[in-house]
C-alpha cells in the first residue's frame, strides 16, 4: 500500500474496532453517507449481504430484478440528489451485468460506486465457479477501479473509491472484494479521503484566461452560450443565469445541460445537437463568439467539425483538462469548477442586451414552429404525437416533474419539449444512449427525491430491454409513473432507414405484448390511451395518482423527429423535413 | 498532419493494472504501440513508461491528455525524436564455433561496439545498445551465419528538456 498515500486531514488518534471486512464495508458505506443501495446477491458477496441483514435500519438495500438495472438505478438517484450511487453485485455474471451501467455513468460522468464480490484470493486466476476478471473489463469504462484482495485495504480503498467517483469530473468507480477479504478481520477505522498525491481534480483556475473570456464575450456582437451538465455537477445554475441575465447572451442546452437554466427562462433559447432547435444549431455558425460552458462537443451536438463555429472565437469552461481542444479548438480554455470560474468572471462582464441578436433566435423559433413544433404539439391529425403527450404532462405536473426518459424518438421529444423550473430534474442517457435506463433510473429518481413526481418516459423498444425492474416497483411501491409511447417500432431507427437506406425496414417492427396486462400482472395501476379525447384526463389521473402507474399511449406509427442534422453534417444543414 | 514517430513518457504510481488502463487508451484510438518499456523513474515510488508510437501530433496530444486523466497518472508528456536522447537495447546469442571459424564476426562485433557478454561452448552472447537503425544493421550482418535467438527491448528514452515530476508531485501534495 506504499502507493496509495493518502492525505489525511487532522489525523488524530482514532479507536479502533475489531470487525470483518464484510462488516467494515458497511460501516465505509454509512460514513460516505449512502443510505440506498442497489443490487442482486449471489455467492462470491454473501458475507456483505450478511451484514446488510444485520445492518437494514441503517442502510437500505433494494434488490432489482437485474444487476443492469441496479446500476441504472444507482444512476438515477445520483444524478437526481447529486450524491454518489452505490451498486452492488456478486461476481462473475453479477459483475459483467454492471458494464453497462458503468460505461453509461463514464460517458455521462455520473458519480457511482459500484461494490462486487469476487472469489478468493488464492482461487484468483484459476477460472474459478463464477470467476471473471472484472478489472480487466471495467478498465476501459471506469474512472477508477480496484481489487481488495485484503480485509485491512477496505477503509482506505472505500474512502478513495467515493472520493475519486464524487470529485473533479464525476464517474464510477468498480472496487472488487475478494471473499476472503470479506470474511477476514481488521481492526478498522475510518478516515474520509481528501486527497490523492496523483490526481488533480479540480485544476486552479487561470485568472488571465478568466480575463480574455471577459474581453471577448464584452466586445463581442453576436455571443451565444452553450451549457452542459457540468453547470448542475458544479452547481453553477445561479451563476450561469446571472451571467445571460447580465450579458444578454441568448443560451441554448445539451441534452445533459437540459434543465440547468429555467426552459422558460426569454433568454433560453432551446436546444442543440441532430434534433435540437433549428436557431440554436444554425446560428452556432453565426455567432461571433461561443461560449461553451461544461459540455464537451459531442458529435451528436457539432455534427461535421470542419464546418463547426468556424467563424466563433471559442471559450470553453471545462474541469476536464483531456476535453481542452479534443473536438473543437478553443481561443481561450478556463480550466476549473464552473460555480468557481463563472463568479471570477462575472464582476468583469459589463451590462448588454443583444436585442437583435436575441431577435434571430424569435425568427429561427417562428421557423421551426409552423415547420415542427405546431404539428408536434397542436396536431390536426387523428394519430396521437409524442409531442402532445410531453405537452400534457407539462401541463399536469405544472413543469415541476422529474423527466427521466431512454433512447430513441421519444427521448428526442420529450427533450425538446419537457418544460422544467428546477435543475437535476432531466435524466437520461446522452452519451451511451442505452436502451433500457429509464425504467430503473426512475426507480432511482423517484427514490432519491421521494416528495417530486417522476416520470419515466419510454419507447416500447426500451421499455423491454429492462421490464423486469417492475416487480422492484411493486417490491417498494415505488411510486413512479411510467409512461411508454408505443409505436410498435424502433422509431429512431426505422426513421433512419426511411431517410437514409430508403425504407429498408430491417428488423425495427415491433409485435408487442398487452404491456397493459404486463403492469397489472405486477398488480400496477394500468392504463392504455388511444384517442386524443381520452389524452388530458388520463395523464391527469396519472400525476394525481399517489401509487406507481402505467401509461400506455398508441402513437401514431411512423412520425419522424425534426428538425434534424443528418449524421456528419454540419449545423447548418439541419432539415426541417 | 503527417505522421511522426513520438516517445510518450508517463509517470505514474506503480500499480497493479495501470499498464491495462493505459494500453487500453491507445486500443480505443485503434493506435499501435510500436515500442513499450516500464522502470523505476528519478523518483521514489513512481514507475516511468516509455511509449513510443507513429501517428499524428493531434492524436498524440490527445492520447496524452488522456493518459494523463488517469487517476494514478501524475503526469505524462511526449515528444519528438529530436526532443529526446533515446536507445534501445539488443540481446544475440550465436553459436560459438562461428566466432572462431569465421573472421568477419569479430569485425562486426568490433565495428558495431557490441558487447560480448558471456561466452560457452555452445554460444556465445552480444549485447548491442544503440539505435534501431544500428541494431537492425547489426541484426542484417550477422543474420547470414545464423543468429540462435535474438530479442530487443523497447526505447528508453531521457528529454534534452526538464521534466518538472517532483515539484508536480510537492504541488498535489501540498494542496
Amino acid at each position: 500500500m506504499e502507493t496509495l498515500k493518502e492525505k489525511n486531514t487532522g489525523s488524530t488518534k482514532q479507536t479502533t474496532i475489531r470487525i470483518s471486512g464484510a462488516e467494515a464495508l458497511i460501516h465505509c458505506l454509512l460514513a460516505e453517507e449512502a443510505d440506498l443501495i442497489y443490487g442482486y446477491p449471489g455467492g462470491a458477496i454473501m458475507p456483505v449481504y450478511d451484514e446488510l441483514y444485520k445492518f437494514q435500519d441503517k442502510l437500505t438495500h433494494i434488490l432489482t430484478r437485474h444487476e443492469q438495472g441496479a446500476t441504472h438505478a444507482a444512476q438515477g438517484y445520483a444524478r437526481v440528489t447529486g450524491k454518489v450511487g452505490v451498486a452492488m453485485a456478486t461476481s462473475g455474471p453479477g459483475a459483467t451485468n454492471l458494464v453497462t451501467g458503468l460505461a453509461d455513468a463514464q460517458i455521462d460522468s455520473t458519480p457511482m460506486v459500484c461494490i462486487t464480490g469476487q472469489v478468493p484470493r488464492h482461487l484468483l486466476g484459476s477460472d474459478a465457479f463464477q470467476e471473471t476478471d472484472i478489472i480487466g473489463i471495467s478498465t476501459p469504462v471506469t474512472k477508477w477501479n480496484y481489487q481488495i484482495t485484503k480485509a485491512t485495504e477496505i477503509p482506505e480503498i472505500m474512502a478513495k473509491a467515493f472520493y475519486i467517483a464524487k470529485s473533479g469530473r464525476p464517474g464510477p468507480v468498480l472496487i472488487d472484494i475478494t471473499k476472503n477479504a470479506q470474511f477476514d478481520e481488521l481492526d478498522f477505522s475510518y478516515e474520509p479521503c481528501t486527497g490523492v498525491r496523483s490526481y488533480n481534480p479540480s485544476p486552479k483556475i487561470n485568472s488571465k484566461a478568466i480575463e480574455q473570456a471577459a474581453d471577448l464575450i464584452n466586445n463581442a456582437k453576436k455571443p451565444y452560450i452553450i451549457f452542459g451538465q457540468g453547470v448542475i455537477l458544479g452547481h453553477a445554475e445561479e451563476q450561469l443565469k446571472a451571467l445571460v441575465e447580465k450579458a444578454g447572451i441568448p443560451a441554448a442546452w445539451t441534452i445533459l445541460g437540459l434543465s440547468a437554466m429555467h426552459t422558460d427562462h426569454p433568454l433560453n433559447v432551446g436546444m442543440v445537437g441532430m434534433h435540437g432547435n433549428y436557431g440554436p444549431n444554425i446560428l452556432t455558425n453565426e455567432c461571433d463568439v461561443l461560449i461553451a460552458i461544461g459540455m464537451r462537443f459531442d458529435d451528436r451536438v457539432t455534427g461535421s467539425l470542419d464546418t463547426y463555429a468556424k467563424q466563433a472565437k471559442v471559450i470553453h469552461f471545462e474541469i476536464d483538462p483531456a476535453e481542452i481542444d479534443k473536438n473543437v479548438t478553443t481561443d481561450v480554455a478556463i480550466l476549473g469548477d464552473a460555480r468557481d470560474s463563472l463568479e471570477l468572471l462575472l464582476p468583469l462582464i459589463k451590462e448588454n442586451k443583444h436585442e437583435e441578436w436575441h431577435n434571430e433566435f424569435k425568427t429561427k423559433y417562428e421557423e421551426e414552429f409552423d415547420a415542427v413544433i405546431k404539428n408536434d404539439l397542436h396536431p390536426t391529425k387523428e394519430g396521437l404525437t409524442m409531442g402532445e403527450v410531453i405537452e400534457e404532462i407539462n401541463l399536469a405536473s405544472k413543469n415541476k416533474a422529474v423527466i427521466v426518459t431512454d433512447v430513441g424518438q421519444h427521448q428526442m421529444i420529450a427533450c425538446r419539449y419537457a418544460k422544467f423550473n428546477q435543475s437535476k430534474s432531466n435524466i437520461t442517457s446522452g452519451g451511451l444512449g442505452t436502451m433500457g435506463f429509464a425504467l430503473p433510473a426512475a426507480i432511482g429518481a423517484k427514490m432519491g427525491a421521494e416528495d417530486r413526481e417522476v416520470v419515466a418516459i419510454i419507447g416500447d423498444g426500451g421499455y423491454q430491454m429492462n421490464i423486469q425492474e417492475l416487480a422492484t416497483i411493486y417490491q417498494n411501491k415505488t411510486a413512479v409513473k411510467i409512461v411508454v409511447l408505443n409505436n410498435d417500432h424502433l422509431g429512431m431507427v426505422r426513421q433512419w432507414q426511411e431517410l437514409f437506406f430508403e425504407r429498408r425496414y430491417a428488423s425495427t417492427v415491433m409485435t408487442n405484448p398487452d404491456f397493459v396486462k404486463i403492469a397489472e400482472g405486477y398488480h400496477i395501476k394500468a392504463k392504455r390511451v388511444e384517442k386524443r379525447k381520452d389524452l388530458k384526463a388520463t395523464v391527469e389521473e396519472m400525476m394525481a395518482s399517489s401509487e406507481p402507474y402505467f401509461l400506455e399511449v398508441k402513437v401514431e406509427k411512423e412520425d419522424n423527429v425534426f428538425p434534424m442534422i443528418p449524421s456528419g453534417a454540419s449545423v447548418s444543414d439541419i432539415r426541417l423535413k | 498532419m503527417e505522421n511522426k514517430w513520438f516517445t510518450i513518457s508517463v509517470y505514474s504510481e506503480n500499480n497493479v493494472g495501470l499498464l491495462n488502463r493505459i494500453s487500453g487508451i491507445f486500443l480505443k484510438r485503434h493506435i499501435n504501440i510500436e515500442s513499450l518499456n516500464v522502470s523505476k523513474s528519478e523518483i521514489n515510488g513512481v514507475s516511468k513508461f516509455t511509449v513510443v508510437i507513429f501517428t499524428t501530433e493531434d492524436w498524440t496530444r490527445k492520447i496524452v491528455q488522456q493518459i494523463e486523466k488517469q487517476i494514478e497518472v501524475i503526469k505524462a508528456f511526449y515528444h519528438t525524436d529530436e526532443e529526446t536522447i533515446y536507445q534501445e537495447s539488443a540481446l544475440f546469442k550465436i553459436a560459438s564455433n562461428l566466432l572462431f571459424d569465421d573472421r568477419q564476426i569479430q569485425n562486426i562485433i568490433k565495428e558495431s561496439n557490441a558487447q560480448i557478454v558471456t561466452v560457452s561452448r555452445e554460444y556465445f552472447v552480444l549485447a548491442k545498445t544503440g539505435r534501431r537503425g544500428e541494431i537492425d544493421e547489426m541484426y542484417h550482418q550477422l543474420s547470414p551465419y545464423g543468429i540462435m535467438q535474438f530479442v530487443r527491448s523497447g526505447r528508453i528514452a531521457v528529454t534534452k528538456s526538464v521534466m518538472q515530476i517532483t515539484a508536480l508531485l510537492k504541488e498535489f501534495q501540498t494542496k
